[in-house]
């Protein structure tokens, strides 16, 4: 392997590394406002997670969760800031395939759009 | 219990899961839905579902301060992922199909199977092993940073190790942990991978795994913010800190003590599965 390789994937991988960092950092940041919100309305009832009820409509998509954002919701705070999370190895996925187009690798270039669309799938087709 | 006490508790156990699933390699989720579903008495779905958020955060929390000791392999990486997303969308559709009592027992058997690999000793990948025609045709082979300087790996059994792959993801999906242990193993004992390659090559696909299978459990309503949080921030936490102290220390004793655990939240799954209380 050429040296000059091995640096471009090294500063790759530093990218994606960061990338994901700040992804992970950004949505536990949420999380937190969101969980406190939550604690400080809710944290005196008592817990329940024995019966599988299955969450009401609005935690389940992407609209839902951002309006209840706005109406500043503790638990849809936290499932913004746990869709936040779900979007970081996404959004490193896509990076990677920029990243290996500027090396011309074009066969894995191939592969992470294979993985990309695996990803965009689950996540379209299920909304 | 309260809302508050309970997620104290939970946010203290998730940390201890997280903290010595980085060390261990086999990820806090294989310890978290048990510990869950047998002690807090959570639903095995709700459980499932804040795991695989964790599973998420201990992967993307960790990669940055793996990349920079430059063990993991992005290419073995990004070709094993096409198997294990595909594994992971198979597992998630799976799970709304099988009862939780067939689930719990899965799980049982998974956590047997995860205790025993991480007693197995480390196959010492083999230097002068001839490469594998696939390997080098997908530039899989590489280097890492030894004590002694440099060393370059020849990657081995290719298709074996990407069908284990699909397996791995299959299972993440299905039960919502980073099946670490099958994710080493593949690369560990079928593909020959250092063990440090593999370890943190594994935890930087995990997250790209469970996100494949996330979305589905998210509006099949399986994630519960209450329940996440707690363990999302515990988890990540206790994973940072592993990664931080994973490269000087020895895990020797530390694997076995959390094999012990293992078994017995094993043979704890199994009996609850099979006696239909989950």
């Amino acid at each position: 392997m050429l040296p000059a390789r091995a640096w471009t994937d090294q500063r790759i991988e530093n990218v994606l590394g960061n990338l994901l960092r700040a992804g992970v950092l950004l949505s536990a940041l949420v999380v937190s406002i969101g969980g406190a919100i939550y604690l400080l309305r809710h944290g005196h009832s008592p817990v329940d997670f024995r019966v599988f009820r299955g969450e009401p409509a609005d935690l389940r998509n992407v609209r839902g969760i951002i309006g209840d954002t706005v109406a500043l919701h503790g638990r849809g705070i936290i499932q913004l800031g746990l869709l936040l999370l779900i979007a970081t190895p996404i959004a490193r996925v896509a990076f990677s395939i920029f990243g290996f187009a500027q090396e011309r690798d074009r066969m894995y270039v191939v592969f992470t759009l294979i993985v990309f669309s695996i990803l965009l799938f689950s996540i379209l087709g299920s909304t | 219990m309260t809302v508050l006490e309970f997620s104290l508790l939970v946010c203290g156990c998730s940390l201890i899961a997280g903290l010595v699933g980085a060390l261990t390699g086999l990820g806090g989720g294989v310890v978290l839905v048990p510990l869950l579903s047998l002690f807090f008495k959570v639903d095995i779905r709700y459980a499932i579902g804040a795991s695989l958020v964790s599973v998420i955060a201990t992967s993307s929390g960790a990669a940055a301060a793996y990349v920079k000791e430059g063990f993991s392999n992005i290419r073995i990486g990004m070709f094993l992922e096409i198997a294990t997303t595909m594994g992971a969308l198979l597992g998630a559709s799976l799970a709304a199909r099988v009862s939780t009592h067939a689930i719990a027992i899965v799980f049982g058997v998974v956590l047997l199977f995860s205790a025993y690999f991480s007693r197995k000793p480390r196959s010492l990948a083999e230097r002068a092993a001839p490469p594998d025609p696939f390997a080098i045709r997908l530039r899989l082979n590489g280097t890492f940073p030894d004590v002694d300087g440099e060393r370059t790996y020849n990657v081995q059994h290719v298709p074996a190790g990407w069908s284990l792959m699909f397996g791995a993801g299959a299972l993440s999906g299905l039960l919502g942990i980073g099946s670490g242990a099958m994710k080493v193993l593949a690369m560990d004992q079928a593909m020959r991978i250092p063990f440090k390659v593999s370890t943190t090559t594994s935890n930087f696909m995990i997250g790209v795994t469970a996100a494949a299978s996330a979305g589905v459990y998210l509006s099949r309503g399986y994630i519960d913010p209450g329940l996440a949080m707690p363990v999302m921030l515990g988890v990540l936490a206790g994973s940072l800190l592993g990664a931080r102290i994973l490269v000087r220390m020895h895990t020797k004793w530390l694997r076995l003590g959390f094999s012990v655990v293992i078994v017995l939240l094993a043979i704890e799954m199994l009996y609850n599965g099979l006696s239909g209380r989950i």
